[in-house]
């Protein structure tokens, strides 16, 4: 606090406050500006939040420490949901991986692991997303690309091979068909010995976001519904120690999205699942405890580690006061974090290191569960094994050498960063009740709201670019010409030929008529209302492929076409 | 003259459409006609819009690594049904190896990322210009 000038005893602290700012302005300021003018009008996030000159403490005047912020590991989470956060346990450093075939995925896992990594996530082609086995007329020129070719369960554990799964924590990245991929790990499980209960990890399972950004879905958006609920429904059941879902902002923010749109479009598919659940029959305290989520952490530091404790804040209240979870586990946001793709540069990659970084950092100061941090080269091609590896020794540099993770929440109490979380809070809340009264996240895609929002903010930000309102360097301030980038990986097409081989392999060597009736039966089940994990389960057990289950579904459910509007 | 038609198409199962997006909106906002596939395009319908939509330009985007495979067969189908004159460019993440083969294949040109919607907004024109005046 200032010392007083002898009038402050009488006056308010606010207007003592507020007196010193005017003579600063007057005094000081104004000389300044004269002499030196800011180099732009105003200044902006780039989610178009404004950005004071200075931050006092009139900016954070309304907030009530221990109503608003707290302590970590209390309501209303704003500082972390655990009392310690990084001092008992680092995040978990996660690296997103896959590409080609089964096996070639094992051996990055292998390598992954080797070099400290402390958790699996799995990266799964297109065709295995959209739920085709590697056949499939569709599938012609993607197998493999973009992640691991999964068909059947002997594709899961070819991929898992040496790896124990009780011991080992595994996110799967797939939406549309998430029963199937998570029934295939199962059946590995229980082929090692491992019990379903000791299962550790977690499944994306977030179809909503997917008809608004990804564009990976299957079927329309109420069986989907149905699906996801299945998953949400069978893991509180069977899988205790499983993330039903993974609530995810990433990708509408890849797609343009800004940071208050990330939160709230996120939140309030959150709030549809919830209420699906609700309607199953769940009470909110069973599941809510596992559900998780995946943000990303764009370039714009200060915006994106504020963002972080608003959504943390924002989630607890609508918890306790729209849900009314008692379980203090149901109030906490937990997630994962992936550094931004879409801010890195196809020109002068080796700055996305730098980007990287500081993307990472702010993930790490907003309190990060589980953090992936983009490789160098992912503006050209998947990640090679180098660009990897330092990719995660950013990690590492942080958690080990930068002393940011010995306190907790570090940056709680700093004028412009509780101004910003309150303001990121505020306006997210204003989108939630927009959604609410259009009649939820299902209705607000259906018009195309969130996709027009989406689509309007990301032509806003090239435009900026284009302007040079926004510079990125490299692209369009401080370029160079340059070599083309050597040693990038490329997947070797034969992956496509031996997928096919094996899934003929496999076709002939199964017991058709367990087959048959396994689908049969999913078939029965997808006509009525029981929980469709279980005839899945079976389906993949007796060495049916994704196809076929995904086939089966189709036939039920329909296909969803989304309207190709711009 | 009519103004220039533009197919934009996503083919395969990329459904990063971001930047069909933008690239889109900006060349309507140059003046063009802009007709968007939507995902999930067959190379075979990709062709079969381009042919009902009476474009010029048709401008192909994935970020899945299918380029290789997908732009070629839609340059293919392009040809079956008689549309050689039709100008094909791609863009997304497409790494500068795989463009010669492209440009061998057909596509007249391949924009990276990074690369300004005014940039390709004046290739198209002038391309045109050019075929035009050639033609």
């Amino acid at each position: 606090m200032a010392e007083g000038t002898g009038k402050a005893e009488t006056a308010a602290p606010g207007a003592e406050l507020a007196a010193a700012r005017q003579r600063w302005e007057e005094q000081v300021l104004a000389r300044v500006l004269k002499r030196f003018p800011e180099r732009q009008p105003s200044f902006t996030t780039i989610s178009g939040l404004p950005l004071e000159r200075v931050y006092t403490p009139e900016h954070t005047g309304g907030l009530d420490y221990l109503g608003d912020v707290g302590f970590p590991g209390q309501y209303p989470f704003t500082r972390g949901v655990q009392p310690t956060m990084y001092r008992g346990r680092y995040w978990t450093m996660r690296q997103y991986a896959g590409y080609g075939s089964a096996e070639e995925t094992n051996r990055r896992f292998c390598y992954l692991l080797e070099q400290g990594q402390t958790g699996l996530s799995v990266a799964f082609d297109l065709p295995t997303q959209v739920g085709y086995d590697s056949d499939h007329p569709l599938a012609e020129g993607e197998v493999g690309r973009v992640g691991v070719a999964i068909d059947s369960v002997e594709d899961m554990d070819a991929l898992f091979a040496g790896i124990p799964l009780g011991r080992v924590s595994t996110s799967m990245t797939i939406n549309a068909p998430t029963a199937v991929l998570l029934a295939m790990y199962q059946v590995v499980g229980e082929e090692q010995g491992v019990e379903p209960a000791r299962l550790q990890g977690t499944v994306q399972n977030d179809i909503l976001k997917e008809y608004v950004a990804r564009g990976t879905y299957i079927f329309p958006p109420g069986p989907s519904l149905r699906l996801v609920t299945d998953v949400i429904e069978y893991c509180s059941r069977h899988l205790p120690d499983w993330n039903s879902i993974s609530i995810s902002g990433y990708h509408m923010r890849e797609a343009g999205c800004t940071a208050v749109q990330e939160v709230a479009f996120t939140l309030a598919d959150a709030i549809c699942y919830v209420e699906a659940a609700r309607e199953r029959g769940l009470a909110v305290d069973s599941f809510a405890p596992r559900l998780s989520f995946f943000f990303n952490c764009h370039i714009d530091f200060l915006e994106e580690v504020a963002k972080f404790r608003a959504a943390r804040r924002l989630w607890a209240r609508i918890m306790k006061e729209r849900f009314g979870a008692k379980d203090p586990r149901s109030l906490m946001l937990r997630f994962h974090t992936q550094t931004a793709g879409c801010s890195l540069t196809a020109q002068q990659p080796e700055n996305n290191v730098v980007r990287v970084g500081l993307q990472a950092l702010a993930a790490v100061l907003g309190g990060t569960q589980s953090l992936h941090t983009n490789s160098m080269d992912e503006a050209l091609a998947l990640p090679s094994e180098k660009a990897v590896r330092t990719a995660l020794r950013t990690q590492q540099i942080i958690a080990y050498e930068s002393g940011v993770a010995s306190t907790v929440d570090p940056l709680a109490g700093s004028y412009c960063i509780e101004s910003l979380t309150s303001r990121i809070e505020e306006e997210a809340a204003d989108y939630i009740r927009r959604i609410d009264e259009m009649g939820g996240a299902v209705r607000a895609i259906e018009m195309g709201f969130v996709q027009k929002e989406i689509h309007e903010a990301a032509y806003r930000y090239q435009m900026e670019v284009e302007r040079k309102e926004r510079i990125v360097v490299g692209v369009n301030a401080f370029q160079e010409e340059e070599e083309p980038p050597a040693g990038l990986l490329e997947v070797d097409p034969v992956v496509a030929e031996r997928q096919r081989a094996r899934l003929e392999r496999l076709r002939a060597h199964r017991d058709h008529d367990a087959c048959r009736r396994a689908l049969d039966e999913l078939e029965r089940a997808a006509r009525g209302t029981a929980n469709l994990v279980p005839p899945v389960l079976e389906a993949v057990r007796v060495r049916c492929t994704l196809g076929e289950v995904c086939d089966t579904l189709r036939r039920v459910f329909g296909e969803y076409r989304a309207p190709g509007e711009i | 003259m009519r103004p220039v038609r533009v197919l934009i198409a996503k083919p395969g199962l990329d459904g990063h459409d971001r930047g069909a997006k933008v690239v889109a909106r900006a060349l309507r906002d140059a003046g063009m006609e802009v007709i968007y596939t939507g995902i999930r395009q067959t190379p075979a319908q990709i062709a079969a819009t381009a042919l009902q939509e009476d474009v010029d330009v048709v401008g192909l985007s994935s970020l899945s690594g299918a380029h290789r495979t997908l732009f070629p067969r839609v340059v293919e189908c392009l040809r079956e049904r008689g549309l050689e004159d039709v100008l094909v460019v791609g863009g997304g993440i497409v790494p500068a190896g795989d463009v010669p083969a492209l440009k061998a294949a057909g596509v007249a040109e391949v924009f990276g990322p990074g690369t300004s919607t005014s940039v390709v907004v004046e290739y198209i024109r002038s391309e045109l210009e050019k075929r035009r005046k050639a033609g």
